[in-house]
Protein backbone atom coordinates (compact mmCIF):
# COMPACT_ATOMS: atom_id res chain seq x y z
CA UNK A 1 0.00 0.00 0.00
CA UNK A 2 1.66 2.86 -1.05
CA UNK A 3 -1.08 5.28 -2.57
CA UNK A 4 -4.20 6.99 -0.84
CA UNK A 5 -7.29 5.54 -2.03
CA UNK A 6 -8.90 9.20 -2.45
CA UNK A 7 -8.41 12.32 -4.88
CA UNK A 8 -9.25 14.45 -2.08
CA UNK A 9 -9.08 14.80 1.62
CA UNK A 10 -12.65 15.94 2.76
CA UNK A 11 -13.64 13.42 5.77
CA UNK A 12 -11.98 10.92 7.00
CA UNK A 13 -15.39 8.63 5.94
CA UNK A 14 -13.80 8.02 3.15
CA UNK A 15 -10.57 6.43 3.94
CA UNK A 16 -9.55 3.16 4.69
CA UNK A 17 -7.21 2.05 7.62
CA UNK A 18 -4.57 1.53 5.11
CA UNK A 19 -5.09 5.40 4.15
CA UNK A 20 -4.38 6.23 7.48
CA UNK A 21 -1.39 4.18 8.00
CA UNK A 22 0.50 5.36 4.95
CA UNK A 23 -0.74 9.24 6.08
CA UNK A 24 1.05 7.82 9.43
CA UNK A 25 3.99 6.28 8.14
CA UNK A 26 4.91 9.20 5.70
CA UNK A 27 4.24 11.93 8.77
CA UNK A 28 6.79 9.59 10.93
CA UNK A 29 9.34 11.01 8.23
CA UNK A 30 8.58 14.35 7.72
CA UNK A 31 8.54 14.49 11.63
CA UNK A 32 12.28 14.02 11.71
CA UNK A 33 12.56 16.36 9.02
CA UNK A 34 10.95 19.37 10.57
CA UNK A 35 13.49 18.74 13.38
CA UNK A 36 16.33 19.29 10.94
CA UNK A 37 18.40 22.27 11.42
CA UNK A 38 17.48 23.32 7.57
CA UNK A 39 13.01 21.64 8.14
CA UNK A 40 12.65 22.19 4.59
CA UNK A 41 12.39 19.55 1.52
CA UNK A 42 12.15 20.36 -2.53
CA UNK A 43 9.01 17.84 -3.31
CA UNK A 44 6.58 20.18 -4.18
CA UNK A 45 8.63 22.74 -6.04
CA UNK A 46 6.33 22.80 -8.76
CA UNK A 47 2.70 22.98 -6.82
CA UNK A 48 0.75 25.72 -6.22
CA UNK A 49 -1.79 25.72 -2.93
CA UNK A 50 -4.46 27.99 -2.03
CA UNK A 51 -6.06 27.72 1.24
CA UNK A 52 -9.44 29.36 1.09
CA UNK A 53 -10.75 29.95 4.46
CA UNK A 54 -14.58 31.58 5.14
CA UNK A 55 -14.30 30.67 8.92
CA UNK A 56 -11.64 32.10 11.29
CA UNK A 57 -8.81 30.13 12.06
CA UNK A 58 -5.16 30.15 13.93
CA UNK A 59 -4.13 26.75 14.09
CA UNK A 60 -4.88 25.15 11.15
CA UNK A 61 -4.34 27.86 9.24
CA UNK A 62 -0.84 28.72 10.05
CA UNK A 63 -0.55 24.57 10.38
CA UNK A 64 -1.45 23.76 6.60
CA UNK A 65 0.79 27.45 5.65
CA UNK A 66 3.86 26.01 7.45
CA UNK A 67 3.41 22.29 6.22
CA UNK A 68 2.68 23.45 2.21
CA UNK A 69 6.21 25.92 2.97
CA UNK A 70 8.40 23.20 4.54
CA UNK A 71 7.36 21.47 1.20
CA UNK A 72 8.33 24.01 -1.07
CA UNK A 73 5.18 24.37 -2.76
CA UNK A 74 4.09 28.03 -3.50
CA UNK A 75 1.36 29.60 -1.42
CA UNK A 76 -1.80 31.55 -1.69
CA UNK A 77 -3.78 33.07 1.28
CA UNK A 78 -7.32 33.74 0.68
CA UNK A 79 -10.01 34.78 3.79
CA UNK A 80 -13.27 35.59 3.07
CA UNK A 81 -13.43 38.77 5.37
CA UNK A 82 -12.15 41.34 2.74
CA UNK A 83 -12.77 39.58 -0.40
CA UNK A 84 -15.38 39.32 -2.98
CA UNK A 85 -17.55 36.80 -1.27
CA UNK A 86 -19.32 39.34 0.32
CA UNK A 87 -20.17 41.00 -2.73
CA UNK A 88 -22.01 38.07 -3.86
CA UNK A 89 -20.40 35.81 -5.55
CA UNK A 90 -20.73 32.14 -5.22
CA UNK A 91 -18.15 29.53 -3.67
CA UNK A 92 -17.76 27.74 -7.07
CA UNK A 93 -17.09 31.42 -8.85
CA UNK A 94 -14.59 32.29 -6.49
CA UNK A 95 -12.03 28.74 -6.17
CA UNK A 96 -12.50 28.85 -10.40
CA UNK A 97 -11.13 32.21 -10.22
CA UNK A 98 -8.41 31.14 -8.04
CA UNK A 99 -7.82 27.94 -10.17
CA UNK A 100 -7.38 30.21 -13.24
CA UNK A 101 -4.24 31.50 -11.52
CA UNK A 102 -3.04 27.75 -12.13
CA UNK A 103 -3.44 26.66 -8.80
CA UNK A 104 -3.08 22.72 -8.18
CA UNK A 105 -4.35 22.02 -4.86
CA UNK A 106 -7.18 24.02 -2.63
CA UNK A 107 -7.21 23.93 1.36
CA UNK A 108 -10.58 24.91 2.42
CA UNK A 109 -12.26 25.90 5.52
CA UNK A 110 -16.09 26.52 5.45
CA UNK A 111 -19.23 26.76 7.54
CA UNK A 112 -21.28 25.10 5.79
CA UNK A 113 -20.91 21.04 6.02
CA UNK A 114 -20.20 19.25 3.02
CA UNK A 115 -18.99 22.51 1.32
CA UNK A 116 -15.65 20.35 0.71
CA UNK A 117 -16.91 17.85 -1.06
CA UNK A 118 -18.89 19.62 -3.02
CA UNK A 119 -16.21 21.55 -4.38
CA UNK A 120 -13.77 18.36 -4.89
CA UNK A 121 -16.92 17.34 -7.22
CA UNK A 122 -16.90 21.18 -8.77
CA UNK A 123 -12.89 21.66 -10.18
CA UNK A 124 -10.07 19.72 -11.00
CA UNK A 125 -7.51 20.72 -8.54
CA UNK A 126 -7.13 18.56 -5.28
CA UNK A 127 -9.46 19.48 -2.61
CA UNK A 128 -8.35 18.98 1.14
CA UNK A 129 -11.06 20.10 3.71
CA UNK A 130 -9.91 22.48 6.77
CA UNK A 131 -12.99 21.84 8.17
CA UNK A 132 -16.59 22.45 7.05
CA UNK A 133 -19.16 23.68 9.12
CA UNK A 134 -19.95 20.73 12.10
CA UNK A 135 -19.29 17.99 9.63
CA UNK A 136 -15.96 16.70 9.58
CA UNK A 137 -11.95 18.25 10.12
CA UNK A 138 -9.87 15.20 8.64
CA UNK A 139 -6.23 16.45 9.56
CA UNK A 140 -7.43 17.39 13.16
CA UNK A 141 -8.06 13.74 13.43
CA UNK A 142 -5.52 12.33 11.87
CA UNK A 143 -2.97 14.30 14.07
CA UNK A 144 -4.99 13.45 17.07
CA UNK A 145 -4.49 9.53 16.17
CA UNK A 146 -0.87 10.11 15.19
CA UNK A 147 -0.31 11.95 18.58
CA UNK A 148 -2.23 9.50 20.72
CA UNK A 149 -0.21 6.67 18.81
CA UNK A 150 3.01 8.19 19.83
CA UNK A 151 2.27 8.33 23.33
CA UNK A 152 0.84 5.08 24.32
CA UNK A 153 2.21 3.26 21.33
CA UNK A 154 -0.50 2.43 19.36
CA UNK A 155 -4.16 3.46 18.40
CA UNK A 156 -6.04 -0.02 18.51
CA UNK A 157 -7.60 -1.31 21.90
CA UNK A 158 -6.89 1.95 23.35
CA UNK A 159 -10.29 3.87 24.73
CA UNK A 160 -10.68 7.35 24.29
CA UNK A 161 -13.51 9.88 25.87
CA UNK A 162 -14.49 12.81 23.82
CA UNK A 163 -15.79 15.32 26.63
CA UNK A 164 -17.99 18.41 25.64
CA UNK A 165 -20.06 20.38 22.74
CA UNK A 166 -20.24 16.87 20.10
CA UNK A 167 -23.16 18.32 18.60
CA UNK A 168 -21.54 21.39 16.75
CA UNK A 169 -18.16 19.53 16.64
CA UNK A 170 -16.61 18.46 13.34
CA UNK A 171 -13.84 17.32 15.44
CA UNK A 172 -15.70 14.62 17.46
CA UNK A 173 -17.29 13.28 14.35
CA UNK A 174 -13.73 13.33 12.20
CA UNK A 175 -12.20 11.69 15.57
CA UNK A 176 -14.94 8.98 16.01
CA UNK A 177 -14.84 7.97 12.18
CA UNK A 178 -10.53 7.70 12.90
CA UNK A 179 -10.27 6.25 16.16
CA UNK A 180 -12.79 3.19 15.37
CA UNK A 181 -10.88 2.56 11.84
CA UNK A 182 -7.96 2.18 13.76
CA UNK A 183 -9.72 0.22 16.14
CA UNK A 184 -9.98 2.59 19.37
CA UNK A 185 -13.24 2.09 21.74
CA UNK A 186 -14.68 5.50 21.48
CA UNK A 187 -16.90 7.40 24.34
CA UNK A 188 -18.83 10.39 24.04
CA UNK A 189 -19.61 12.52 27.28
CA UNK A 190 -21.48 15.94 27.77
CA UNK A 191 -24.44 17.21 28.85
CA UNK A 192 -27.75 15.63 27.07
CA UNK A 193 -28.68 18.68 25.27
CA UNK A 194 -25.17 18.82 23.38
CA UNK A 195 -25.07 14.71 22.57
CA UNK A 196 -26.79 14.46 19.30
CA UNK A 197 -29.42 11.56 19.06
CA UNK A 198 -28.81 8.51 17.93
CA UNK A 199 -25.17 8.70 17.99
CA UNK A 200 -24.84 5.28 19.59
CA UNK A 201 -25.63 4.45 15.51
CA UNK A 202 -21.71 5.52 14.81
CA UNK A 203 -20.96 2.64 17.77
CA UNK A 204 -19.85 4.98 20.37
CA UNK A 205 -21.10 4.71 24.27
CA UNK A 206 -22.62 7.24 25.54
CA UNK A 207 -21.91 8.95 29.09
CA UNK A 208 -23.24 11.88 31.16
CA UNK A 209 -21.03 11.54 33.60
CA UNK A 210 -17.33 13.45 33.68
CA UNK A 211 -15.78 11.20 36.48
CA UNK A 212 -17.18 7.58 35.01
CA UNK A 213 -16.34 8.70 31.46
CA UNK A 214 -12.37 9.27 32.46
CA UNK A 215 -12.52 6.32 34.88
CA UNK A 216 -13.12 4.23 31.30
CA UNK A 217 -10.82 5.93 29.40
CA UNK A 218 -6.46 6.04 28.13
CA UNK A 219 -7.18 9.19 26.43
CA UNK A 220 -9.60 12.01 27.26
CA UNK A 221 -9.81 14.55 24.36
CA UNK A 222 -11.67 17.96 25.89
CA UNK A 223 -13.83 20.35 23.50
CA UNK A 224 -14.79 23.77 23.65
CA UNK A 225 -17.57 25.16 23.83
CA UNK A 226 -18.97 26.02 20.15
CA UNK A 227 -20.86 29.48 21.12
CA UNK A 228 -20.65 31.07 18.03
CA UNK A 229 -22.37 27.81 16.64
CA UNK A 230 -24.77 27.48 19.02
CA UNK A 231 -28.60 29.25 18.43
CA UNK A 232 -30.13 28.40 21.58
CA UNK A 233 -29.28 27.82 24.93
CA UNK A 234 -28.09 24.25 25.52
CA UNK A 235 -26.96 24.71 29.28
CA UNK A 236 -27.68 27.24 32.28
CA UNK A 237 -24.17 28.86 32.51
CA UNK A 238 -20.65 28.22 31.64
CA UNK A 239 -20.37 27.97 35.39
CA UNK A 240 -22.75 25.08 35.62
CA UNK A 241 -21.24 23.34 32.43
CA UNK A 242 -17.74 23.79 34.11
CA UNK A 243 -18.61 22.33 37.20
CA UNK A 244 -20.16 19.40 35.70
CA UNK A 245 -17.63 18.72 32.98
CA UNK A 246 -15.16 21.00 33.27
CA UNK A 247 -11.29 18.69 34.01
CA UNK A 248 -9.25 19.99 36.62
CA UNK A 249 -6.32 18.73 38.40
CA UNK A 250 -8.27 17.64 41.30
CA UNK A 251 -10.28 14.69 39.56
CA UNK A 252 -7.45 13.65 37.38
CA UNK A 253 -5.10 13.44 40.84
CA UNK A 254 -8.07 11.42 41.97
CA UNK A 255 -8.81 8.74 39.08
CA UNK A 256 -7.38 5.43 39.57
CA UNK A 257 -4.80 5.31 36.53
CA UNK A 258 -3.14 8.20 34.59
CA UNK A 259 -5.04 9.47 31.29
CA UNK A 260 -3.62 11.30 28.86
CA UNK A 261 -5.39 14.61 28.45
CA UNK A 262 -5.36 16.20 24.94
CA UNK A 263 -7.65 19.31 23.40
CA UNK A 264 -7.55 20.62 19.97
CA UNK A 265 -7.42 24.27 20.81
CA UNK A 266 -8.70 26.63 21.22
CA UNK A 267 -8.80 26.33 24.49
CA UNK A 268 -11.02 28.09 27.06
CA UNK A 269 -8.75 28.06 30.49
CA UNK A 270 -11.20 27.68 32.96
CA UNK A 271 -13.98 26.54 31.49
CA UNK A 272 -13.59 22.77 29.49
CA UNK A 273 -10.05 22.52 31.38
CA UNK A 274 -7.66 24.52 34.07
CA UNK A 275 -4.89 25.51 33.30
CA UNK A 276 -3.17 23.25 35.78
CA UNK A 277 -4.20 20.35 33.57
CA UNK A 278 -3.68 22.11 30.11
CA UNK A 279 0.16 22.54 31.31
CA UNK A 280 0.19 18.80 33.59
CA UNK A 281 2.61 16.30 31.76
CA UNK A 282 -0.19 14.57 31.17
CA UNK A 283 -1.66 17.01 28.94
CA UNK A 284 -0.27 16.41 25.20
CA UNK A 285 -1.33 19.50 23.68
CA UNK A 286 1.92 21.00 22.21
CA UNK A 287 2.27 17.67 20.59
CA UNK A 288 -0.69 17.41 19.03
CA UNK A 289 0.29 21.30 17.51
CA UNK A 290 3.54 19.78 16.30
CA UNK A 291 2.55 16.79 15.03
CA UNK A 292 -0.27 18.89 12.89
CA UNK A 293 2.43 19.93 11.03
CA UNK A 294 3.86 16.70 9.89
CA UNK A 295 0.66 15.24 9.65
CA UNK A 296 -0.91 17.99 6.69
CA UNK A 297 2.69 17.71 5.29
CA UNK A 298 2.16 14.03 4.39
CA UNK A 299 -1.30 14.21 2.99
CA UNK A 300 -0.63 17.09 0.80
CA UNK A 301 2.19 15.09 -0.08
CA UNK A 302 0.41 12.02 -0.81
CA UNK A 303 -2.62 14.07 -2.76
CA UNK A 304 0.54 16.01 -4.80
CA UNK A 305 1.85 12.73 -6.06
CA UNK A 306 -1.78 12.01 -7.77
CA UNK A 307 -2.03 15.64 -9.71
CA UNK A 308 -1.27 14.86 -13.65
CA UNK A 309 1.53 16.61 -14.95
CA UNK B 1 -10.29 5.27 -14.40
CA UNK B 2 -10.42 2.41 -16.60
CA UNK B 3 -7.90 4.31 -18.73
CA UNK B 4 -5.49 4.52 -15.77
CA UNK B 5 -6.12 0.57 -14.71
CA UNK B 6 -5.17 0.01 -18.24
CA UNK B 7 -1.95 1.47 -18.13
CA UNK B 8 -1.24 -0.08 -14.32
CA UNK B 9 -1.91 -3.67 -16.09
CA UNK B 10 0.50 -2.78 -18.65
CA UNK B 11 3.11 -2.04 -16.81
CA UNK B 12 2.85 -4.47 -14.24
CA UNK B 13 2.79 -6.99 -17.25
CA UNK B 14 6.15 -5.98 -18.51
CA UNK B 15 7.68 -6.00 -15.25
CA UNK B 16 7.06 -9.63 -15.07
CA UNK B 17 8.29 -10.08 -18.74
CA UNK B 18 11.06 -8.39 -18.01
CA UNK B 19 11.57 -10.63 -14.17
CA UNK B 20 10.84 -14.00 -16.28
CA UNK B 21 13.10 -13.43 -19.16
CA UNK B 22 16.26 -12.49 -17.25
CA UNK B 23 18.98 -14.46 -17.04
CA UNK B 24 21.28 -13.73 -13.96
CA UNK B 25 24.96 -13.76 -13.82
CA UNK B 26 27.28 -13.56 -10.78
CA UNK B 27 29.60 -10.63 -10.66
CA UNK B 28 30.92 -11.30 -7.10
CA UNK B 29 30.55 -13.87 -5.37
CA UNK B 30 30.48 -14.08 -1.10
CA UNK B 31 34.52 -14.52 -1.01
CA UNK B 32 34.76 -11.65 -3.69
CA UNK B 33 32.47 -9.71 -1.82
CA UNK B 34 34.10 -9.70 1.38
CA UNK B 35 37.36 -8.99 -0.08
CA UNK B 36 36.42 -6.25 -1.60
CA UNK B 37 34.64 -4.33 1.82
CA UNK B 38 37.88 -5.49 3.20
CA UNK B 39 39.94 -3.39 0.47
CA UNK B 40 37.32 -0.95 0.93
CA UNK B 41 37.89 0.22 4.34
CA UNK B 42 41.55 0.00 4.32
CA UNK B 43 41.19 2.83 1.47
CA UNK B 44 39.54 4.50 3.79
CA UNK B 45 41.38 4.01 6.36
CA UNK B 46 44.13 5.65 3.93
CA UNK B 47 42.53 9.02 3.96
CA UNK B 48 40.42 9.10 7.03
CA UNK B 49 43.72 8.09 9.71
CA UNK B 50 41.45 7.53 12.55
CA UNK B 51 38.21 8.72 11.40
CA UNK B 52 37.93 11.60 13.91
CA UNK B 53 36.48 13.76 11.99
CA UNK B 54 34.80 11.75 9.52
CA UNK B 55 31.10 10.02 9.64
CA UNK B 56 29.73 7.58 7.08
CA UNK B 57 26.00 8.09 5.74
CA UNK B 58 24.61 5.55 4.34
CA UNK B 59 21.62 6.06 1.47
CA UNK B 60 18.59 4.51 1.61
CA UNK B 61 17.36 1.81 1.22
CA UNK B 62 20.20 -0.41 -0.24
CA UNK B 63 23.15 1.94 1.03
CA UNK B 64 22.81 1.58 4.64
CA UNK B 65 23.36 -2.47 4.14
CA UNK B 66 26.77 -2.04 2.52
CA UNK B 67 27.03 0.78 5.28
CA UNK B 68 26.54 -1.71 8.26
CA UNK B 69 28.65 -4.21 6.57
CA UNK B 70 31.79 -1.92 6.38
CA UNK B 71 31.22 -0.53 9.71
CA UNK B 72 31.79 -4.19 10.85
CA UNK B 73 34.98 -4.69 8.94
CA UNK B 74 36.14 -0.82 9.47
CA UNK B 75 35.96 -1.19 13.84
CA UNK B 76 37.66 -4.49 13.78
CA UNK B 77 40.42 -3.60 12.03
CA UNK B 78 40.40 0.35 13.98
CA UNK B 79 39.77 -1.06 17.15
CA UNK B 80 37.22 1.76 17.76
CA UNK B 81 33.68 2.69 16.62
CA UNK B 82 33.09 5.23 14.09
CA UNK B 83 29.85 7.97 13.67
CA UNK B 84 27.27 6.88 11.28
CA UNK B 85 23.96 7.11 9.56
CA UNK B 86 21.48 6.69 7.75
CA UNK B 87 19.81 8.93 5.42
CA UNK B 88 16.55 8.65 3.41
CA UNK B 89 16.38 10.22 0.10
CA UNK B 90 12.61 10.21 -1.05
CA UNK B 91 11.53 14.12 -0.57
CA UNK B 92 14.40 14.95 -2.56
CA UNK B 93 14.07 12.63 -5.69
CA UNK B 94 13.78 14.66 -9.09
CA UNK B 95 11.03 11.92 -10.45
CA UNK B 96 8.19 12.83 -7.82
CA UNK B 97 4.99 13.18 -10.01
CA UNK B 98 6.86 11.28 -12.77
CA UNK B 99 5.90 8.04 -11.93
CA UNK B 100 2.62 5.82 -11.28
CA UNK B 101 3.21 5.93 -7.29
CA UNK B 102 4.08 8.15 -4.74
CA UNK B 103 7.94 7.79 -3.38
CA UNK B 104 7.64 6.68 -0.06
CA UNK B 105 10.44 7.19 2.53
CA UNK B 106 12.14 5.48 4.70
CA UNK B 107 13.72 6.39 7.69
CA UNK B 108 16.66 8.97 8.29
CA UNK B 109 18.91 8.74 11.30
CA UNK B 110 21.37 11.26 11.64
CA UNK B 111 21.63 12.43 15.11
CA UNK B 112 24.84 15.06 14.76
CA UNK B 113 25.65 17.97 13.12
CA UNK B 114 27.82 17.17 9.79
CA UNK B 115 28.94 20.92 9.79
CA UNK B 116 32.71 20.97 9.09
CA UNK B 117 32.87 16.73 8.80
CA UNK B 118 34.18 14.63 6.77
CA UNK B 119 31.19 12.73 4.77
CA UNK B 120 31.42 9.31 3.02
CA UNK B 121 28.62 8.73 1.40
CA UNK B 122 28.23 4.76 1.06
CA UNK B 123 25.88 3.00 -1.55
CA UNK B 124 25.65 -0.16 -3.04
CA UNK B 125 25.25 0.50 -6.91
CA UNK B 126 26.03 4.02 -8.86
CA UNK B 127 24.87 3.78 -12.12
CA UNK B 128 23.01 7.25 -13.37
CA UNK B 129 23.87 9.42 -10.45
CA UNK B 130 20.39 10.65 -9.99
CA UNK B 131 20.00 9.34 -6.69
CA UNK B 132 23.79 10.52 -5.43
CA UNK B 133 22.63 14.20 -6.74
CA UNK B 134 19.58 13.91 -3.80
CA UNK B 135 21.52 12.80 -1.50
CA UNK B 136 24.14 15.53 -1.66
CA UNK B 137 20.72 17.77 -1.15
CA UNK B 138 19.41 16.00 1.60
CA UNK B 139 22.80 15.44 2.93
CA UNK B 140 23.11 19.25 3.36
CA UNK B 141 20.10 19.68 5.47
CA UNK B 142 22.47 18.85 8.86
CA UNK B 143 24.83 21.40 7.89
CA UNK B 144 27.77 22.35 5.59
CA UNK B 145 30.33 19.07 6.01
CA UNK B 146 34.03 19.88 4.63
CA UNK B 147 34.24 17.41 2.22
CA UNK B 148 31.89 14.63 0.56
CA UNK B 149 33.17 11.84 -0.66
CA UNK B 150 31.67 8.78 -2.41
CA UNK B 151 31.49 5.37 -1.97
CA UNK B 152 30.22 2.18 -3.69
CA UNK B 153 30.65 -1.51 -4.16
CA UNK B 154 29.22 -1.48 -8.24
CA UNK B 155 29.79 1.18 -10.18
CA UNK B 156 28.06 1.01 -13.42
CA UNK B 157 30.31 3.13 -15.47
CA UNK B 158 29.88 5.07 -18.93
CA UNK B 159 25.86 5.28 -18.03
CA UNK B 160 25.52 8.61 -16.02
CA UNK B 161 23.24 10.90 -16.37
CA UNK B 162 24.85 13.68 -14.20
CA UNK B 163 28.32 14.93 -13.73
CA UNK B 164 29.09 12.65 -10.88
CA UNK B 165 31.94 10.15 -9.77
CA UNK B 166 32.86 7.73 -6.57
CA UNK B 167 35.98 8.45 -4.95
CA UNK B 168 35.74 4.65 -3.45
CA UNK B 169 34.55 1.62 -5.94
CA UNK B 170 34.58 -2.33 -5.24
CA UNK B 171 34.38 -3.44 -9.15
CA UNK B 172 33.68 -1.42 -12.12
CA UNK B 173 31.70 -2.98 -14.72
CA UNK B 174 30.49 -2.31 -17.89
CA UNK B 175 26.66 -2.93 -18.06
CA UNK B 176 23.47 -1.88 -21.09
CA UNK B 177 20.89 0.08 -20.14
CA UNK B 178 18.48 -2.86 -20.57
CA UNK B 179 20.46 -4.74 -17.54
CA UNK B 180 20.03 -4.41 -13.82
CA UNK B 181 23.07 -4.49 -11.13
CA UNK B 182 21.87 -6.13 -7.44
CA UNK B 183 24.03 -6.27 -4.71
CA UNK B 184 22.76 -9.02 -2.33
CA UNK B 185 23.33 -9.70 1.73
CA UNK B 186 23.64 -12.84 3.46
CA UNK B 187 21.09 -11.09 6.03
CA UNK B 188 18.44 -10.22 3.17
CA UNK B 189 18.47 -12.79 0.60
CA UNK B 190 20.07 -15.55 2.16
CA UNK B 191 23.96 -15.15 0.51
CA UNK B 192 26.23 -12.38 -0.13
CA UNK B 193 26.59 -11.80 -3.82
CA UNK B 194 26.61 -9.51 -6.78
CA UNK B 195 24.25 -10.14 -9.46
CA UNK B 196 23.85 -8.60 -13.20
CA UNK B 197 20.81 -9.68 -14.85
CA UNK B 198 20.75 -9.67 -18.57
CA UNK B 199 17.73 -9.54 -20.30
CA UNK B 200 17.68 -12.84 -22.75
CA UNK B 201 17.20 -12.10 -26.23
CA UNK B 202 19.76 -8.97 -25.83
CA UNK B 203 20.59 -8.27 -29.69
Amino acid sequence: MDNLSVDHLTGIKDLTKEDIELIFRTADSFKEVINRPIKKVPSLRDITIANVFFENSTRTRLSFELAQKRLSADVVNFSAAGSSVKKGETLVDTVNNILSMKVDMVVMRHPNPGAALFLSKKIKAKVVNAGDGTHEHPTQALLDAFSIREKLGEVAGKKVVIVGDILHSRVALSNIYCLQKLGAEVMVCGPTTLIPKYIQELGVKVSHNLIEALEWCDVANMLRIQLERQDIKYFPSLREYSMQFGLNKEILNNLSKEIVVMHPGPINRGVEITSDVADSKQSIILNQVENGVAIRMAVIYLLAAKIER
Amino acid sequence: MSCSFAKITHVFLNQKTIFVAMEKQVILNAQHLELTLKRLAHELIESHNDFKDTVLVGLQPRGVHVLSRLKDVLEEILGHSVVCGNLDITFYRDDFRRRERPLIPSVTNIDFSLENKKVVLIDDVLYTGRTIRSGLDALLTFGRPAKVELLVVIDRRFRRDLPIQADYIGKTVDTLISERVSVEWKGLEGEDKVLLFTKENNG
